[in-house]
């Protein structure tokens, strides 16, 4: 493994262990995160799924009563019609904070919320064929915005999961046991000198007894 | 917003109706409206495959979502489609969907 180039001192290890440390416990924090960040994706998720073929057979629906309204009903009258609504849909848009990743909800009161006087026509020009397709489609507002709500939210939590688990594998696989090889470097590297250290006193204790004592010369003149 | 058949019931039910065709005109429109304060935006999904690169940018955004719906000639599986995508994005492979059949 390339190893980072580091001066093996007493006092590098000890900025090195403290490093690892850190990482070690930053690890295992952001591993959490990302367990319970994937554990309310997969719940808001399963939500998103549900709601959004939920909507989409809805507004289906509503394109084929549209359609069945329209050819009944002169282009001209349905669009005066349509053009002027009297519902209208005002929204509220907050922000929720899951595990960090904010995710926006929405509030939305209608202005006609029992729908009551909720068709924008006369009933006299157009049958009830367009009542049937406005109404399908009333129907699948509150889906399409909690549809809205569920789809951002997952979208901004599967950009959070995956720069979560990126950290989480490089701190797993590379930073921590590159910091783990540079430790034992750093060790081995003082035994060494330790070592060396040792002999060379050991040798010149050597050569300074002999000095004092001049045991060589003595065993030679006993022999 | 859409093209008008496929959008011009929304009116009805209370939405801001934006017609848009698929030309340069449509980005700068959605722009406007992402800029302008809208929270939600609804795209109709032949609209949203042509402006994708628009609307990444406002990917990372906490607001407006953008959220595609079918038009007038139907689902075209693409919204299930970008589910999973998600799903997949998130957890490495789609292990919750992958052998439902999309559509609706």
């Amino acid at each position: 493994m390339a190893k980072k180039q580091v001066n093996p001192t007493r006092m590098e290890l000890t900025a090195q262990k403290r490093k690892l440390i850190t990482a070690v416990r930053g690890h295992k924090l952001l591993k959490d995160k990302r367990d319970e960040l994937m554990r309310q994706f997969l719940i808001l998720v399963r939500e998103n799924m549900s709601l959004r073929l939920e909507m989409e057979r809805g507004l289906a629906g509503a394109a084929a009563n549209f359609i069945l309204a329209r050819a009944v009903i002169p282009s001209p009258v349905l669009d005066t019609g349509l053009l002027l609504a009297n519902q209208e849909v005002g929204l509220e848009a907050g922000q929720k904070n899951i595990m960090g990743v904010l995710t926006p909800v929405f509030q939305f009161n209608l202005r006609n919320p029992d729908g009551a006087g909720s068709y924008s026509y006369g009933l006299s020009f157009t049958t009830g064929d367009l009542d049937i397709a406005v109404k399908s489609l009333a129907d699948v507002l509150p889906v399409m915005l909690r549809l809205a709500e569920a789809e951002k939210g997952c979208q901004l939590m599967a950009a959070e999961i995956e720069k979560t688990r990126r950290r989480v594998n490089a701190l797993e696989y590379t930073v921590i046991p590159e910091m783990r090889e540079t430790i034992k470097y750093i060790t081995m590297k003082l035994d060494e000198n330790e070592r060396s250290n040792q002999i060379r006193l050991m040798k010149v204790k050597d050569m300074m007894l002999e000095q004092a004592h001049h045991y060589e010369e003595k065993a030679w003149r006993e022999r | 917003m859409g093209d008008r058949d496929s959008i011009y019931g929304f009116a009805a039910v209370g939405l801001e109706v934006i017609p848009a065709e698929e030309d340069a005109a449509a980005g700068r429109k959605l722009r406007d409206l992402a800029d302008g304060g809208y929270a939600v935006i609804y795209i109709t999904e032949r609209l949203y495959k042509f402006l994708e690169a628009d609307i990444a940018e406002y990917q990372e955004f906490v607001l407006p979502a953008i959220i595609p719906i079918p038009g007038a000639s139907g689902s075209s599986g693409m919204g299930v489609e970008m589910v999973k995508k998600s799903v997949e994005r998130a957890v490495g492979s789609d292990i919750l969907f992958g052998n439902e059949k999309g559509g609706g």
